[in-house]
């Protein structure tokens, strides 16, 4: 069995909210192991994507503990954890997140802007990962000129560039139609079967979910146990 | 490395008119302040090019200009053969007795009329005055009503051109030529024959100060010590330099006036500048997530969006400069000491390098708390901003 690059001992998110205090996220012990592709669904508040946002160090556990690809990531600071994340994590938001004023080829080539890579590395790498997506020939274009499809297709690339351990990707299929939304699964199963990365997903889509190879429930905010669904 | 500046500049592009607009009031503050600027170099440029080092104007004690100082032709006497001042070609000390008083003439700027410097000098005086030339016209002669312009004067002011006459005194003087004095102040003046003009003014005794050329340099230090130290003259002397030098002090409330008014401006550009920051902050705020979320620190967030600003700023001080480039040159006029002195705008790259580094300045302000705004949100509340 492959180790664990993903593992949380009780881990909780509090906040207050409007005077109320809320529990998104409740004594979760997850553990994901190197080459899984795990679907996290749940109902809208389960606190799927806060799990999601805390596996990527953009929000603070207010309790429990978090160990990704071995960093304690309370142990680090803010540089050390965009250092870490730019390193080590391809994140791939919903609404796609391109830069509107960079072509495609800019857009992927971000990410490598903070390596030590040559400016021509850069642009054949970010080349070479559109490519990979099926967008070899938009590499001018900006992401005005793309479908919705094709910029989740540019976001991928730009999440898989830095060739990540860890790719997160929160709802993808969320804001595309069934056919494209299909071709993004089938990028996402490829780079889990073929190139090895592991993946977390977070999706409401019980179709995207069968792309998965593990899928865990949330509900209220707690991680419900292997194999258990929400009662309706 | 930092968020690429291209990244920056396509962003100006994209909102050009928020761009332009802003950019426009950071070029009108600039363009101000070059303005001014420009004006007061012109003036500091003419003054500093007036006068000789080798030459001693002598006024009353106490005075500090010709304008309000008394001087007879007993004391010019006294002064005239004092050691140390030159020879000219008649073997006389070159040392001209003036008359320095103002006319009232209309100006094509103030109809109304403007006041000038008419000087009467002795034929010594032109002698005196190597880098003053006559360019059109000839010089006046001695005893007769005939006075010759400054190239300024002829240009701005209509009644003062070639062949035509200007009343005072006692009569009408024909303009009989137009003279060139370089950059200096003289360009600003009109020549007459002294004795004609006393006569005519009725002050026939009492005239204004004495200009005297020393033989060297070290003479006419020893001669402004005479002079200063000679309790029976009761004079004071100083060099030809310095005294127009002094009378650069009438640029200086101009200069304060304007830099004053120019700040003021600046504060209204930078928070306008600022404005257009947060309000691009506040727009992208997603874009900013998402930088971080890449793994663009803090820092780099805070430095992209303070060299926008700049950027922005720099696009104004480039525009306020091109503003006022067409200033360069044009001639103008400012009172000192109660009458005019004409000169042109001087745009300099040192002025315009001013500029810049104005709205440099003025971006950098207007950018700094916008950038540290951006560099602190937080991931999430950036990303779930719209």
């Amino acid at each position: 069995m492959s180790e664990a690059i993903i593992e949380t001992r009780s881990l909780s998110k509090e906040f207050i909210r409007d005077e109320f205090h809320v529990v998104a996220l409740k004594d979760v012990d997850i553990s994901v192991r190197q080459g899984e592709f795990v679907a996290l669904m749940g109902p809208s508040g389960s606190g799927k994507s806060t799990l999601l946002h805390l596996i990527a160090a953009m929000d603070r556990p207010t309790g429990g503990e978090i160990r990704v690809l071995e960093h304690d990531l309370h142990e680090m600071n803010d540089r050390e954890i965009a250092h870490w994340r730019n390193a080590h994590i391809g994140f791939i938001f919903q609404q796609f997140n391109l830069i509107p004023v960079l072509t495609a080829l800019e857009n992927v080539e971000l990410p490598l802007k903070l390596t030590h890579l040559k400016k021509q590395e850069r642009l054949e790498h970010a080349a070479t990962a559109l490519k990979l997506v099926g967008l070899g020939d938009r590499l001018g274009h900006y992401p005005r000129q793309l479908s919705g499809g094709q910029e989740q297709r540019v976001a991928i690339a730009r999440a898989i560039v830095t060739d990540p351990a860890l790719i997160l990707a929160d709802e993808p299929t969320g804001n595309l139609d069934a056919a494209s939304a299909q071709e993004v699964l089938t990028i996402l199963s490829k780079l889990n079967k073929e190139h090895g990365k592991t993946i977390v997903m977070v999706t409401h889509d019980p179709h995207a979910a069968r792309f998965a190879t593990k899928v865990r429930h949330l509900e209220k905010g707690e991680l419900l146990p292997e194999g258990a669904v929400p009662a309706d | 490395m930092a968020i690429p500046i291209s990244y920056n500049l396509r962003n100006l592009v994209v909102r050009k008119t928020t761009t332009l607009m802003t950019a426009l009031g950071i070029a009108l503050t600039v363009a101000v302040l070059l303005a001014i600027l420009a004006l007061v170099a012109g003036l500091r440029t003419t003054l500093a090019a007036t006068g000789d080092p080798l030459q001693v104007l002598v006024l009353r004690k106490g005075s500090e200009s010709e304008l309000v100082s008394n001087f007879t032709r007993t004391a010019f006497q006294d002064l005239k053969f004092k050691a140390g001042i030159a020879r000219g070609r008649n073997g006389e000390p070159l040392a001209s007795l003036e008359l320095v008083t103002v006319l009232n003439l209309a100006s094509v700027d103030a109809p109304e009329g403007m006041n000038i410097n008419l000087r009467g000098l002795m034929p010594v005086g032109i002698e005196i005055r190597p880098g003053v030339r006559i360019s059109s016209g000839r010089w006046f002669q001695t005893g007769r009503r005939e006075v010759v312009v400054g190239k300024s004067i002829a240009q701005r002011f209509p009644d003062a051109r070639l062949g035509k006459r200007i009343a005072f005194g006692r009569g009408e003087w024909e303009v009989v030529g137009i003279l060139d004095a370089g950059r200096s102040a003289q360009n600003s003046e009109i020549f007459a024959d002294l004795n004609q003009v006393a006569t005519d003014l009725n002050r026939p005794e009492v005239l204004s100060s004495a200009l005297v050329r020393a033989t060297d340099a070290v003479a006419a230090q020893a001669l402004l010590n005479d002079i200063n130290n000679d309790q029976r003259l009761n004079m004071n002397a100083l060099s030809e330099k310095e005294y127009y030098a002094l009378q650069t002090q009438s640029a200086a409330p101009i200069e304060f006036l304007g830099i004053f008014v120019s700040v003021i401006m600046a504060v209204g550009s930078s928070f306008a500048a600022m404005n257009t920051m947060y309000a691009a902050v506040a727009r992208r705020a997603r874009e900013i997530g998402t930088l971080r979320v890449l793994g663009f620190s803090r820092g780099s967030i805070l430095f992209s969006f303070f060299v926008e600003s700049v950027l922005l700023a720099g696009l104004g001080g480039l525009a306020g400069c091109l503003l006022v480039l067409p200033l360069n040159g044009v001639t103008t006029g400012v009172g000192a000491n109660f009458s005019e002195i004409a000169f042109d705008f001087r745009v300099t790259p040192q002025i315009m390098a001013t500029g810049l580094a104005f709205a440099v300045v003025l971006g950098a302000f207007g950018g700094l708390f916008p950038a540290r705004s951006a560099a602190r949100k937080e991931i999430l509340t950036a990303l779930r901003e719209i």
